[in-house]
């Protein structure tokens, strides 16, 4: 599938703003599975997704559960804890 | 004007009232919260602030933020405004206003919505201090904050705590992270 991946904050800062990306996920397509994917790319992937460190998902622009499905098509951004206000 | 707007620039709050107000007479009570650039913040001083957020994103949560506090409260006109790009200590970072018919409606939706916006808006702070600059935290109280309306948000939490970022603006439930 195709996903739009986009980090923001620390994690831009680690890894860059995000790409396009084509994914063939093994089981579930899911926000976390996703992540999980994303770790085994690189040491810095694997750092900055690290499953201890907390970190947000947003899919199409909405807060969402790590857990809920991924569509072709989707936007999925990870992002730290929000601090704004 | 849109009601939520993110701009670099600064804002006039009496201006925004005013408009808010505009030539209705139906308009009882305006409540409004500014926050401010903090110079110094728990152990060091803070020379300046650079604020990021999410385009997109960040506008079309805060007005789900404002549809829900319409649902809530009496809320007759309300405007979101925050600041993005780098500030400095004094200057005005969010403006949330809003018109009701009487106070009480009026002060409930406006700390609704900063409460709301603090757990759930995404904006990243990031401090320039003596020892350099860091992104700062996500705070457990500004979590706790928002579980005073019966909305659970797990913000600040981690993941090895048991705490999972809730389904944010569609969720209505008083879940509790253990």
């Amino acid at each position: 599938m195709r996903l739009t991946l986009k980090y923001f904050a620390s994690l831009r800062e680690a890894l860059g703003p995000g790409q396009v990306l084509e994914w063939t996920p093994a089981g579930d397509p899911t926000a976390a599975a996703l992540r999980a994917w994303l770790c085994a790319q690189s040491d810095a992937h694997a750092q900055a997704l690290a499953p201890a460190r907390a970190v947000r998902v947003a899919i199409d622009q909405t807060l969402a559960s790590e857990s809920a499905p991924l569509r072709d098509g989707a936007e999925v951004a990870f992002f730290p804890p929000v601090t704004g206000g | 004007m849109s009601r939520v707007r993110i701009q670099e620039i600064d804002f006039d709050v009496g201006a925004e009232l005013a408009a808010l107000q505009g030539t209705r007479t139906d308009i009882g009570a305006v409540a409004s919260f500014v926050g401010c650039v903090r110079g110094h913040t728990r152990a060091d001083d803070v020379s300046a602030l650079a604020l990021e957020h999410y385009p997109g994103m960040t506008e079309r949560a805060i007005e789900a933020m404002i549809a829900q506090a319409e649902t809530r409260f009496g809320v007759l006109a309300a405007v979101v405004i925050h600041r993005v790009g780098r500030l400095l200590p004094g200057e005005r970072i969010v403006l949330v206003a809003v018109a009701a018919s009487h106070r009480r409606d009026a002060f409930q939706a406006c700390e609704f919505l900063m409460d709301y916006l603090k757990t759930h808006a995404p904006f990243w702070k990031k401090e320039t201090t003596p020892q350099g600059e860091r992104w700062v935290d996500a705070r457990v109280a500004d979590d706790a904050a928002l579980a005073r309306w019966g909305l659970a948000s797990a913000n600040a939490g981690t993941p090895s705590s048991g705490a999972v970022a809730d389904a944010g603006l569609a969720a209505d439930a008083a879940a509790d992270a253990p």
